[in-house]
């Protein structure tokens, strides 16, 4: 008769893992929108070069491994963590620095571990580590924004030659320390006083910056109106991080961590939570356990921006929570129907 | 308003319920020949109680329930059996089960049946009983026996009745159609339920807000009898028998446990027309409503359908096109499995057949990577973490699998179906608990090898300890008699009289008196007689059936193996078919193992004592085999070993229900092999249960000392024994001896037999009996002296 064998269910959702993939990349348009528009076209020569070398990476890599090309570049995954790469480098960087980090992303924290789904730390945030750690130079030298300096800013063309190398010094680029810089380095003025100095700072955090956070913010608040994640991990990364800063705000010392709306919009604040954070390969599955992962997040992100060594801290903080994240699950299994709580985690587990 | 409480989860998928409801409920009519399944139900398979060639009428039973677990099935119409045989039934692997093939008439002549004029006049146990006869099981899709969910225990009180009327699988209106057109029926049977199941808090009736037309119907015929319309927001699967009891009462049934744990009882809104029908008419089940739908039917449509009706038939009905449908669906496209044979009947369960076209039910995409994205978990409605299942599906950890609760999956499809990734994550649970199931049978398996084997170390020990004792035995006897004859060499013939008398004294002296030696005897002739020889025959025969067990069972095994790695849905029968072959294994095994320890005991003391004094080994023998065998000869051991017989089998039985509810809890495939379980436990609960009432007659009747003459063999021999005393009491002393060489001689001539038919044996015993048919034979010269 030639009837299909196969076992129930037979209907299947609307929902697609390329259309989960092609959603959060759409939504990033936003905050690749201001970021271009404060800090010139830098960030998106970064995108698209960090997507062409990912893609190739990734076709290397399926090779290699002789799996179907096609099939899996399908996923946009690859071009989600090139995306993500390009947005969180400073703006103009040197081709090979991003190459580097694509390299390092796909090849060793993805397709090493097996690919999609099997990595247990987020490839963009791992191999932006990696950079700032090996080039700390190249990662920390940021233009200065748009409003800020007389100048104007990299255009299509010269922000090409700039990434590539090619007649780098003769393009005119002015860079300076971003707004979480110089708080840190900031020991002896007030916050007024130090918004009044320096150039950078804009209506609540840097120029550019806060402009860069509500695009994502933005992007974010679509995806979870099209359901592509739930609020749990970054409603609570962004409360911790709120409520941190605002216990240790103190009305804006010269020893202040800075206010809480400056750290919400500041740095990578809005892309970690909504596309980094939310990144459900690396962080806890269920609800609860991400509302313990995104709050330890905030918490992370609070303490190394203000005591620690590095001016923006979510990828580190990322990268240290992906560690947490199976005790996490292990410690917040859901209760299951009609089962209770105790029985299910005492001795069992 | 009362309060809804929300489940976990769930999903909204496209309803496409209206396509059939566009026209009344149609009669399908009479289809040439009606295929009826013997298992329409969960549980044991009816037993077909007609022959082919038998006329039927329309309602006559033609299979009866087979235990408690099980239904009848009756003749939907009138004609003749034309088979009773194995056809493709409706099931996920496309298996073939014994079904009553009916050559139908078109007479649809009832026979004659008549329903209940006052049932509220009845006991709960007569309704109960009358919905067992009338073959009603849940119509909703599972298939339990109704009449078993109605049997609730007294001291479980039951607060609250609810029919589920929920019908959340997309496509599927029978229900829905029912409320709108029969309303008043479904009112009057679960004021029927409502009367057995005495709820002393409420009777509700569940359902979605999708069937506003089909609420408002049922409300109108409500009114007044105080049972209430409960409606709650559409969900997928709001209709799931937990869930719907989690929406209404707020109440979770307890893992493992059925909702009357809870104070609750669930039934269909369809079983409770079903019920009505029964009870008021007294029309046993023989039709359903069954919707046949899908975009590959020109005109979808909900047909009242006899029973057994092959679903080609409806699809000729519904216009069905071939061409565009490439799956075949029985059920909803949720839970559903697929035909391949349109050939298959429609059953008690069958609520849908779906066809739908290419494009709208197109092929599964292959499979990306978990993205962990945790949608499957949002949408679980038993709170479980699908993705994390998953990937101990596929790493094969049972363990963790168990721990994360899979066996409470019920298999709804909701994670699979929001995973972006199209994973075909319910196939995996299936798979992983048939592979746990297997594995726990396996252990159980090896569990009992090892017992096996240790029981045989044992013997094989003790049978070199026996051959050992024996041979120390001869020697020394060989040496008793050379000692023997050098006395008798010494003495003269008198003296050798003289010691031949008193020796005859001492051993009578010895033994007592002659009673006892006669006990001796008579137990020396049942060892060395007939019984010797059969338990050995037994043990060879009961290992050699063991053998043959175990070889069935690992090609049994090696069936299932390959079935599970084909994917083959037959998987679930083959599992079936091992766990019986197990089963069957155990019992051979068991009667074995019971075998070989009677054997034992009666073996050990026996030999030592053989050489010695065939008297004393007589009474010894005699004594053992009272002591060992026991079953003749304590009654109380008897009593005893029946007693634990039926404590291990209750035992056996409460966690073999366990089992069974917990499948059917899952909407376990495997459920029916669980009930065959349970029904056979129960048989033989029933049998030791009357081997015992048997017994402790008898020993009432042993009381009676005439009685036990007959009865007991033992006894009797002490009956005899003792008449024989007296006798030689009255006696005189030649005739004493007189009767004294008779039994010698007769003594002789059996030891005789003995001795040639353990020679043509090649018996190690040989040599013994040899000698003591010497001593026999010195004997009998000694008493012949005697007389002379
Ligand atoms: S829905 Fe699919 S892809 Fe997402 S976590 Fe569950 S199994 Fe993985
Ligand atoms: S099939 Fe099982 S795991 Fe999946 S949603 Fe349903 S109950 Fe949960």
């Amino acid at each position: 008769m030639g009837f299909l064998k196969v076992s129930s269910p037979h209907a299947h959702g609307p929902m697609s893992t390329a259309r989960v993939m092609r959603l959060v990349l759409l939504a990033t348009i936003p905050g690749l929108f201001s970021l271009t528009w404060f800090f010139g076209f830098g960030t998106l020569v970064n995108v698209l070069w960090a997507s062409i070398t990912a893609l190739a990476f990734e076709a290397l890599a399926l090779k290699l491994r002789k799996r179907p090309i096609a099939f899996y570049l399908n996923d946009y995954s690859a071009l989600v963590t090139a995306f993500l790469l390009g947005i969180a480098l400073p703006p103009g960087s040197p081709f090979w620095l991003i190459m580097i980090g694509t390299g390092f992303a796909i090849l060793i924290c993805k397709q090493l571990y097996g690919g999609m789904g099997y990595n247990p730390f987020n490839p963009a945030m791992a191999a932006y580590v990696m950079l700032l750690i090996s080039f700390p130079v190249q990662m920390t030298t940021w233009f200065a924004p748009q409003g800020s300096f007389a100048g104007d800013l990299l255009g299509p063309i010269d922000a090409l030659r700039y990434c590539f190398g090619f007649g780098r010094d003769t393009v005119d680029a002015i860079t300076m320390a971003t707004p979480l810089d110089v708080l840190k380095q900031n020991n002896s003025l007030l916050i007024e006083d130090m918004w009044q100095e320096s150039a950078q700072f804009g209506q609540f955090s840097g120029i550019g910056w806060e402009w860069a956070n509500i695009g994502f913010l933005l992007g974010g608040i679509y995806l979870l109106y099209r359901r592509v994640f739930t609020w749990h991990a970054p409603l609570s990364m962004l409360a911790s991080l709120t409520l941190l800063s605002a216990l240790f705000y103190d009305g804006g010392s010269s020893a202040s961590g800075g206010s809480p709306l400056f750290h919400l919009l500041s740095g990578g604040t809005m892309l970690g939570a909504f596309f980094i954070v939310t990144d459900p390969v690396t962080s806890a599955v269920s609800n609860r356990g991400r509302l313990i992962y995104g709050a330890l997040i905030g918490v992370l992100i609070y303490i190394i921006r203000v005591w620690g060594n590095y001016p923006d801290a979510v990828a580190f903080s990322v990268l240290l929570m992906n560690f947490a994240a199976p005790f996490i699950d292990h410690y917040t299994q859901p209760r299951t129907y009609g089962h209770k709580l105790k029985d299910q985690q005492g001795g069992k587990s | 308003m009362r309060k809804i409480w929300d489940i976990h989860g769930g999903i909204h998928p496209a309803e496409n319920k209206h396509q059939s409801l566009l026209n009344p409920i149609e009669n399908a009519g009479i289809p040439a020949q009606l295929i009826l399944p013997l298992a329409q139900h969960i549980g044991a398979p009816a037993s077909p109680i007609v022959n082919v060639g038998d006329r039927v009428l329309k309602g006559q039973m033609i299979a009866e329930a087979k235990g408690f677990v099980s239904a009848p099935v009756h003749a939907p119409t009138s004609g003749t059996i034309a088979a009773i045989e194995s056809r493709v039934i409706p099931h996920p692997s496309g298996m073939t089960a014994s079904c009553i093939v009916i050559d139908t008439d078109g007479k649809d002549e009832w026979i004659t049946h008549q329903g209940v004029k006052d049932y509220t006049q009845l006991s709960k146990l007569e309704l109960v009983d009358r919905i067992r006869q009338a073959g009603i099981a849940g119509m909703g899709g599972a298939g339990f026996p109704a009449a078993v969910k109605l049997s609730t225990r007294d001291d479980k009180p039951i607060e609250t009745l609810i029919l589920n009327g929920t019908e959340c699988e997309p496509y599927i209106t029978a229900d829905d159609i029912l409320m709108r057109e029969r309303a008043a029926e479904i009112i009057a049977g679960a004021e029927i339920l409502r009367h057995i199941i005495k709820p002393n808090k409420e009777t509700l009736i569940g359902v979605e807000d999708n069937k506003p037309e089909g609420i408002a119907a049922l409300k109108k015929a409500a009114e007044g009898t105080g049972i209430e319309i409960v409606v709650f927001p559409t969900k997928y699967p709001s209709g799931g028998e937990k869930q719907l009891i989690q929406i209404l009462t707020g109440k979770e049934v307890p893992a493992g446990g059925l909702p009357s744990d809870v104070g609750i009882v669930c039934q269909n809104i369809g079983t409770a027309t079903a019920i009505y029908r029964a009870i008021q008419f007294g029309e046993p089940l023989i039709s359903r409503i069954t919707t046949i739908t899908g975009e590959a039917c020109e005109r979808p449509q909900n047909y009242e359908v006899l029973l057994g009706t092959p679903v080609q038939y409806l699809l000729n009905k519904s216009g069905f096109n071939k061409e565009n449908c490439i799956r075949l669906i029985m059920g909803g496209p949720m839970m559903g499995y697929t035909l391949q044979d349109t050939a298959v009947p429609i059953v008690k369960t069958s609520n849908c057949v779906l066809a739908p076209t290419v494009a709208e039910l197109p092929p599964p995409p292959p499979a990306q990577a978990c993205i962990r994205c945790g949608m499957c978990a949002e949408a679980c409605p038993v709170s479980l973490l699908p993705q994390q299942m998953y990937w101990f599906a596929r790493a094969q950890e049972h363990e963790k699998l168990e721990n994360h609760q899979l066996f409470d999956c019920i298999e709804c499809g909701a994670c699979s179906f929001v995973c972006p990734s199209n994973i075909p994550l319910v196939q995996y649970y299936r798979a992983s608990k048939a592979e746990i199931r297997q594995a726990q049978q396996d252990k159980i398996k090896s569990e009992r090898s090892k017992e096996r084997f240790e029981a045989r170390t044992a013997r094989l020990e003790q049978e070199e300890a026996e051959k050992e004792a024996k041979r120390a035995a001869r020697m020394e006897a060989a040496k008793a008699k050379a000692a023997a004859a050098a006395n008798a060499a010494e003495t003269s013939k008198t003296d050798i009289i003289q010691a031949a008398i008193e020796r005859s004294k001492a051993k009578q002296a010895e033994s007592a008196d002659p009673a006892q030696a006669a006990i001796a005897r008579a137990q020396a002739k049942r060892d060395g007689g007939a019984e010797e020889e059969s338990p050995q025959e037994k043990t060879e025969r009961l290992q050699k059936l063991l053998a043959g067990a175990e070889k069935r069972l690992v090609a049994a095994k090696e069936k299932l193996a390959l079935a599970q790695e084909q994917q083959s849905d037959n998987a679930d029968a083959f599992a079936t078919a091992v766990s019986k072959t197990e089963e069957k294994l155990a019992s051979i095994k068991q009667e074995l193992a019971a075998h070989e320890a009677t054997l034992a005991p009666a073996k050990t003391p026996a030999p030592s004592t053989d050489s010695t004094d065939p008297a004393q080994a007589a009474i010894a023998r005699a004594l053992a085999k009272r002591a060992g065998a026991g079953a003749d000869e304590s009654t109380e051991d008897k009593t005893t070993r029946l007693q634990n017989a039926i404590a291990t089998t209750e035992k056996r039985l409460v966690a073999a229900q366990q089992k069974l509810t917990l499948a059917q809890e899952q909407n376990d495939a495997n459920v029916g092999a669980f009930a065959t379980g349970v029904e056979k436990t129960q048989a033989k609960l029933d049998a030791a249960k009357k081997e015992l009432a048997d017994h402790q007659a008898t020993l009432g009747a042993n009381d009676t000392a005439e009685q036990v003459a007959s009865d007991d063999p033992v006894q009797a021999a002490i009956e005899r024994a003792k008449a024989a005393r007296e006798a030689q009491a009255n006696m005189s002393e030649a005739d004493k001896i007189k009767q004294n060489i008779e039994s010698l001689e007769n003594r002789i001539a059996k030891s005789k037999e003995k001795l040639e038919a353990a020679r043509a044996a090649g018996d190690d015993k040989a040599d013994i009996l040899a000698d003591s048919l010497a001593k026999l034979e010195e004997k009998l010269a000694a008493a012949q002296q005697q007389l002379s």
